[in-house]
Formats: structure tokens, sequence, C-alpha cells
């Protein structure tokens, strides 16, 4: 009698502590329809290069409602992005908000929430060099910075991946009224939402 | 500190400043950093090194390091590899000095892929002079180990001194018992030899079990009592079935939300962006690791003895895994092109059966990200916060009010239901967040 309860009280503290091990996923019960019959979004299969569910499109196709950027990754492009691309989304005051709302995520935790190059990071010693915006030799213009996100410049990288066409857009707005301000400029006046 | 010599002085004078100067700022120097090299030019041994420091790390330091090759060369030396008036030319505007076709520079430019350094005109030559002076400093011996030692000591051994502690407690508890059982068993013998009974041959009663079993009002009532144990182990048992609370597996590269989101306060977007406008927010792709990781190739000293003693990580080898999987280069600073992917493991899993977005959640909704995946700021390694269940999910759709404001899509129907349940605000319930078809199909 004594024996058995021992025995039982062993077992179940047992199947308490192998249930307790949190490196390994639960069981489960009769998982019929757990597990995905087409193929998971960043799943792993061995049908794929790479075992990547996540192919990459073929170069040079375009997708629908997709611009691409033309400027190339070098100094011409840069030069030439600087010089004659515009900012085509109206600059209103909503579009400014969103752009703000994006900036304090992607870029404010190096270049600083007033655009001055003293980020949180920057701040820590973490990352370094982050200029201001109203540095003289950089002399930042709408193409320039829609360039250097789309790109990446040096160290810092590319944002496209993390932003579409036109949040960058959005962005670059906000990042051209943070320089004048930081140049003590008029801000621009807000378009009309008519276009 | 060292100050720029602004006087013109006749040639005498300017020879016995020149040695006093040299003899103390090198004695100083010795003292506290082991002084400029004699390569260093007098202009750049006596500016300031601070304020040099401060436009280094604004202006410079994006593409320079002082003892490693980043976009650019490794700076330390640079005065003694190139005339100052040459730097002076270059760094005001070095595409210029290429167009002019000086062979220096354009060697320069050539060696190192045509990267095109940008234009710095507000430098003026005491600037320069500064930042040579901040760049010019030697390498600091790593202290490291001096700083860090003490600081363990103090921190680890709160750890072992609790230890220590029990173990003695322990240790007391085992004395005690033998003498308290010596003590008894002399005075046994004492009772013994002096003829004193003891009481320990009192007559044996029956056995309690017994007792217990022949009541039988008793063991109706454990009957029941144990009944309902069993009933609510074996209902909370079956509940946690399928249920992976708290789990947190070990992961192919050792990824700390802590000093991430935590201690470095970057926005939970910033890495998660699909968040905001997909179904998945997805794992980030390793190159929003390299927008910041190309510079950080190594985690703060204090950090990595943090990592080292309060969690057995080694912060700096787990940046160099991340270097592997992205084919990156630190010696050449370039992308190798040998890639493999990171095999991150997925917490939170939902049973392919249940439809959920987060864009809904985070951008229309705006729900924390908290609320869902716990205080992640906080987390050394990753775990699931919540339990994912059905329960869970219905709960917070019938307390949770829809933002209306601002969004034209639900002007009519917000009026219009508003009248119907008699309220100003409407759940997600109350929507029909809680049908069949909205997660299931």
């Amino acid at each position: 009698m004594k024996s058995l309860i021992t025995i039982l009280l062993i077992v179940f503290s047992l199947a308490f502590i192998s249930c307790s091990d949190k490196t390994e996923r639960n069981y489960q019960y009769f998982p019929n329809m757990y597990v995905s019959v087409p193929y998971d979004t960043y799943g792993e299969y061995e049908i794929f290069p790479n075992e990547q569910e996540a192919l990459t499109v073929v170069e040079g196709s375009i997708s629908r409602g997709f611009t691409p950027y033309e400027y190339e990754d070098n100094a011409e492009g840069y030069a030439k992005a600087k010089e004659e691309l515009k900012n085509e989304v109206p600059y209103t005051e909503e579009n400014l908000a969103k752009g703000k709302e994006l900036y304090n995520i992607y870029c404010a935790t190096c270049h600083g929430e007033n655009g001055n190059g003293k980020g949180y990071l920057v701040q820590r010693e973490k990352i370094l060099g982050v200029p201001s915006y109203d540095d003289q030799g950089r002399a930042i213009t709408e193409g320039s910075v829609y360039h250097v996100m789309w790109h990446g410049i040096n160290t810092m990288g590319s944002y496209a991946s993390q932003m579409n066409n036109e949040e960058l857009w959005l962005v670059d707005h906000y990042v051209m009224k943070l320089k004048a301000e930081l140049e003590g400029k008029e801000p621009r006046e807000f378009e009309t939402e008519s276009e | 500190m060292r100050k720029t010599m602004e006087r013109p002085l006749n040639l005498k004078h300017f020879f016995l400043m020149f040695l006093l100067l040299f003899t103390f700022t090198t004695f100083a120097q010795d003292e506290e950093e082991g002084g400029y090299g004699d390569y260093v030019p007098e202009v750049v041994a006596n500016a300031d090194d601070a304020k040099g420091k401060e436009l280094f790390n604004s202006l410079c330091a994006a593409c320079h390091k002082r003892y490693k090759n980043a976009t650019g060369p490794a700076l330390h030396k640079v005065t003694d590899r190139r005339e100052m008036d040459w730097l002076y030319k270059w760094i005001v505007n070095s595409q210029e000095l290429i167009k002019s076709g000086d062979s220096q520079a354009v060697q320069l430019y050539e060696e190192w892929n045509k990267v095109a350094m940008n234009a710095y005109p507000q430098l003026g030559e005491e600037d320069i002079n500064n930042i040579l002076a901040y760049v010019e400093m030697p390498k600091p011996e790593p202290k490291v180990d001096v700083a860090a030692a003490p600081a363990a000591d103090a921190q680890g051994g709160g750890g072992i001194s609790t230890e220590i502690v029990l173990g003695l407690l322990a240790v007391v508890l085992l004395v005690l018992s033998v003498i308290l059982y010596l003590v008894n068993k002399t005075l046994n013998r004492f009772a013994e030899v002096n003829g004193i009974p003891v009481r320990a041959d009192k007559p044996k009663g029956k056995p309690i079990w017994v007792a217990f079993a022949e009541n039988q009002f008793l063991v109706l009532v454990a009957v029941v009592f144990l009944l309902l144990a069993v009933a609510w182990g074996g209902y909370g048992f079956l509940m946690q079935v399928g249920v992976d609370q708290g789990y947190a597996p070990i992961q192919p590269i050792h990824y700390s939300h802590r000093i991430h989101a935590g201690e470095n306060q970057i926005e939970c977007k910033y890495c998660h962006s699909s968040a905001r406008v997909s179904k998945h927010s997805g794992i980030p792709s390793l190159n929003v690791c390299m927008n910041c990781h190309k510079q950080i190739a190594e985690v703060a000293p204090e950090t990595q003895a943090e990592g080292e003693k309060e969690y057995g990580v080694d912060y700096n080898a787990e940046i160099q895994k991340l270097y592997e999987a992205t084919g990156w280069d630190t010696s050449t600073q370039s992308f190798t092109g040998d890639t493999k992917p990171v095999k991150w493991i997925r917490i939170h899993n939902l049973p392919d059966f249940a439809y959920f977005n987060h864009a809904q959640h985070v951008t229309v909704g705006q729900i924390d990200c908290q609320t869902c995946h716990g205080p992640v700021e906080t987390y050394e390694i990753q775990k699931q916060y919540a339990p994912l269940t059905m329960g869970w999910c219905i709960n917070c759709h019938r307390e949770t009010n829809i933002k209306v404001e601002g969004n034209a899509y639900y002007e009519k129907i917000h009026e219009e239901l508003s009248k119907k349940y008699d309220v100003d605000q409407l759940t997600a319930a109350e929507m029909g967040g809680l049908e069949c078809g909205k997660c299931h199909y």
C-alpha cells in the first residue's frame, strides 16, 4: 500500500517535471489542422534553394503598384538624384504627420528627433558620425535624401525593405522640414489635398 | 588641455618654447596616455583633442575608425603618412583635390574603390588640428579586465554568498541534530544508571491509519476531497495541453531583446517593420541587422562583461555569427557574397486554421506590442508571454474598444451599431469580432 502511494507520487511528479521543459513545445492532442499543408510564410522547406520559402523575385520584374527606382547606387547616381529628383507626394499636414511617425521609428534612433544627428544611439556612443541635416558639406536635397534612404550610403544601410516608396517620400518631407528648422528657415506652406 | 600657439614668435623664442612645450607635453602624456609618437607634427600635438573627439564623432566616425579600417581607412598615424597641407585640402574638399590631379589623392581614391569622401567646408585648420590630435592619440590599453574584475567580484559575490550562507545553515542544522541525538543518548544512559524509568516503553496503541480507516465519516470526507483534488488536477492538466505559454527555445544566435529594445530603445517596428502593413510581423531579414552592425562589431566592454557573467554569453562571438551569416568581411569591410540564412526558431505559432493579422491590430487597432507579447524589452531570450488560446483572444475582443476616431471606414457603421447597442464605444465583440468566420473562415 505504502510503496504503491510512493510510486504514484514519483510518477506524478515526474510527469509534471517533464511537462515544464520550456525549451520544447507542449504536446498536442490530435493536431488535425495545426500544421499547414501549403507553404508557410518564411517557412523552411527542402524544395527551395537554401531551404527558404521566401524566394527573391526575378530581376527586372515589376509588380503592380511598384515603381522601380532608376538612379544607380554610386556617386553619379547620387549626384543626379540630388540634382533632379523631386518629391511628388503632396506636402500636407496629414502626410507630414505620417512622415513624422515613420521618422521617429526608423530614423530618430540615430539622427535624433530633431535631425541634429544626436539620436539615442549616438548619445550612448554606439553609432558615431551621424551628421546633422544642416551639414554644409552634404547640403542634402529632397532627391539626395530619397536616394540615401533607398540605397544607403557608406555606413548607413538601405531602408527600402522597411518602408515602401510612398512612405519613403513621406519621411523625405519630414526630413526636409527638420532641415529647414535646423537652418532657421521659414516652414514650408502646406499644400491643399486637391491633387 | 593643450593649446594652439597663436602668437608669432621670433625664432629663438620659438625654439625655446618648442623645446619646453615638447618636453612638457610628452612628459604629461607619458603619464596620461603614453604620448604621441615622434611623427606627430607639433600643431597637432598641441591641439585640443577633446574638441577633436566631438568633431570626429559627429563628422568623421560614420566612415572612419581610428585604429581599424571602416568605409574609409584607419586614420591613426595619418600625419605620418601625409603632409599637413595635403590633409587640410583633402579634408575640406577631397573631390576637388582628386580633380586637380594630385597623384596621392587619385591613388587613394582608386585604392578605396572610388568611394567619395564628403566635403567639409565648415572645418577650419584649427578644427582639423583638433580632429587629428584626437585621431593620433595612441590606442588605449584595454582596461576592461581591471574595470570588470572588481565589478564581477562585487556582483558575482552576491550569488556566491547566498550559496555559502545556505550551505552554512545546512551544516549548522546537521551539527545541531547530531548534538541533540548525542545529548538524548547521554541522558538516557544517565537515567539507566540512576535507575529512573525512561518513558520510552509506553504501551503501543493502534496505528493511526487503522484508527482512521475505522472512522467511516473521516474516510468519506477524505474520499470526497481526494476526488475533488483529482478532478482539479486532471482538469488543469487537460487545459494546458497544446498551450505553449513560456516557450523559450534556444535560438541559433543569442539575440537579446533586452539590449536592443530595452537599453538602446530601438522602436519595435524598426526591425519588425512588416507589423505595420502585413499579416505577418516577420523576423527582420539580416540587412536590417547590418544597418547598425556594419559599424557595431563589438559590444561595449561593460555589456560584454555583463553577458558573460549573468547569461554566460559571449556577445561579440554572437555578432560574429551574424557576420558569418551575411558574409560580411570585417577586415575588408565588404560582403563576400557567401550567405547562409539564420534558422530562427518560431515561438508564437497559431494552428493553421486560425487567421491572425498583425497590421489590423497594430496599425488600425493601435494595440501596444506589449499587450500581447509581454515586456519584450526586458527579455534576454525571447519567450511566449500570452497563452494564445482562443479564450484569450475572445476575452480581449470583449473588453477592447474599437478606435473609431479618425477612421472614415467606421463613421457610418459606428453610428448605427452604437444606436443598436445603445453605447458610445463599440467593442470588437459588438463589431462581430466573435464570429467564427472572422478568424476561422
